[in-house]
């Protein structure tokens, strides 16, 4: 069921500590699974299924996050294999089987804890939040079945419901992307979850060379830039997944090429999850999962159907070709995608406009792009602050946002470009940069 | 000449070199695009989360530079790889340690 450094986890061990888990949780109905081991996640996602209890999945966890989690679940608790944990709330530290347990445990002859649970289709697995406008995260409610749907006709889709691949995932078990397409995925197909999440690349490689074939690197378009840029030997794999951003396509096919394996794109969105399916080498079109459906109105365009719980509008400008298929074609003003990671600008504004001491702020994303190796542009920021300094802003701003977003440059001005009705054109925006720039 | 002299001991060569400080640095500014002068980053100070603030993207971004420039790939594990961005200094003698190029 799943792989630690090449030594293999049976599937009866895994339900076995599910249900040592389950029964070592806190009485809270609500947890906050920050686990970094894949398969410890993944023990304590299905631990709190079987408790009835619901996962909280927010895409970040800064101080600020945990503080409107508490607002939203103030019996939740914090799930966590790392012993300097910090998060403010009650912590529980994932509990590691004692000595001699799993030999105690066949011997007694529990077999019913080796019974795969079964878990109603109505129940709430999960609730994900996404950046509000209003500067609070927004929650969105994830059912069992829907997930289940979600992630089976995912695996059709990727080629697995009929041949498991074992999963090596850079990404984090507790991003949306990751959640689907790492650990349900992992437990709809029966392929094995690779518990380590590596990251630099040399450590992807060896990863993915312990992992018994078929297997499937499940990462985004920064990890696989990375992956090709590096002076490495890339094994061999027999698929390849990305998601987060979008993946040109030359990069798409430089990766096939490489890696000997083809490459297929995810879409989705933490509100909806995934949602359609590319082979990016070969076509610009997305193909829709079977049962949802795209509706446009006044420019935004709603997914709605199949797995997808609610009518939800989509942050990207999205062109329906055919009643399955759309084309892509890039962010709607608000949204910023920085590494794969999503967030309005209203919302960080918000958090910006906070802090003590900010008179007026606003984040800019520039739209040419200094592109590094791993293809990064970053938010800059404008901010009226005459009593502050930049370390004490970025600090203030640390506890509230994700790291990704810190802005790069922080200029500040006296005052920002407002028009008579109050708004800041990119034009004008574009222009302070330069002046900045230039002075820098 | 002085018999029954001891050879003279040459002090053990510093880990790194000011000038291979100042180059990772440069590397560093110039891979990220940062917006502060090479000169500018303290060789004591963290390079990651506080200090001079780099996330886990920028790591990666370093980790291909120090790769290209240098010839060493880095990994997740051994204790080393706690210290390496510690600071500048650190992961100038990290390199000063173990470069192929």
């Amino acid at each position: 069921m799943a792989y630690r450094a090449g030594t293999p986890i049976p599937a009866w061990h895994f339900l076995a500590d599910v249900t040592r888990v389950a029964a070592a949780l806190p009485t809270g109905n609500h947890v906050l699974n920050v686990c970094s081991d894949r398969y410890r996640f993944t023990v304590g996602f299905a631990a709190s299924l079987v408790a009835g209890k619901v996962s909280l999945l927010p895409s970040t966890h800064t101080p600020e996050v945990i503080r409107q989690l508490k607002l939203f679940a103030p019996d939740a608790f914090c799930l966590t294999d790392d012993p300097n944990c910090e998060i403010d709330l009650p912590r529980t530290r994932y509990p590691e089987a004692a000595d001699g347990w799993l030999e105690s445990t066949s011997l007694s002859g529990e077999r019913q804890a080796w019974q795969v649970p079964s878990v109603e289709t109505g129940q709430v697995a999960a609730y994900v939040f996404t950046s509000g406008s209003t500067g609070t995260p927004l929650p969105y409610k994830k059912t069992w079945g829907r997930l289940v749907r979600c992630v089976r006709d995912g695996a059709t889709r990727l080629g697995l419901n009929t041949r498991p691949h074992t999963i090596v995932g850079t990404v984090p078990p507790q991003h949306m992307y990751g959640f689907e397409s790492s650990v349900l995925l992992g437990l709809q197909t029966g392929g094995a979850l690779c518990a380590e999440r590596p990251f630099y690349p040399a450590d992807i490689c060896s990863t993915l060379a312990q992992a018994p074939r078929p297997r499937a690197l499940i990462s985004t378009p920064v990890h696989l830039r990375a992956l090709l840029a590096a002076e490495v030997a890339l094994p061999e794999v027999d698929l390849i997944v990305s998601a987060t951003a979008p993946l040109p396509r030359d990069l798409a096919r430089d990766v096939e090429k490489k890696f000997g394996a083809c490459l297929l794109e995810i879409y989705g969105s933490t509100e909806t999850g995934q949602i359609a399916t590319r082979r990016t080498a070969e076509t610009v079109e997305w193909q829709l999962w079977p049962g949802v459906t795209l509706s446009l109105r006044d420019g935004q365009a709603w997914a709605q159907g199949g797995h997808v719980e609610q009518q939800t509008a989509m942050c990207d400008v999205l062109e329906l070709t055919q009643d399955d298929r759309f084309l892509l074609h890039g962010r709607t003003a608000d949204l910023v995608n920085i590494a794969g990671k999503r967030s309005s600008l209203a919302y960080l504004n918000h958090q910006l406009n906070s802090i003590h001491g900010v008179v007026d702020g606003t984040f800019f994303f520039p739209d040419e792009s200094h592109a590094s190796s791993t293809g990064v542009t970053r938010v800059a920021a404008f901010v009226v602050a005459p009593t502050l300094e930049p370390t004490s802003l970025i600090e203030e701003l640390r506890r509230r946002i994700d790291p990704v977003f810190l802005p790069r440059p922080l200029m500040f001005v006296d005052r920002l470009p407002r028009n008579d009705t109050g708004k800041l054109p990119q034009e004008a925006l574009r222009e302070l940069a330069a002046r900045h720039l230039r002075h820098a | 000449m002085p018999d029954n002299a001891s050879p003279v001991r040459q002090p053990a060569p510093p880990a790194s070199s000011n000038s291979l400080e100042r180059e990772v640095a440069d590397l560093i500014v110039q891979a990220l695009n940062l917006d502060i002068a090479a000169a500018e980053i303290d060789p004591h100070a963290p390079l990651y989360g506080e200090g001079l603030g780099l996330d886990s993207i920028d790591i990666l971004e370093i980790a291909l530079v120090v790769s290209k420039q240098y010839g060493i790939q880095l990994r997740a594990d051994g204790e080393e790889n706690e210290h390496i961005f510690r600071s500048l200094r650190h992961l100038s003698d990290y390199i000063a340690a173990h470069r192929t190029k």
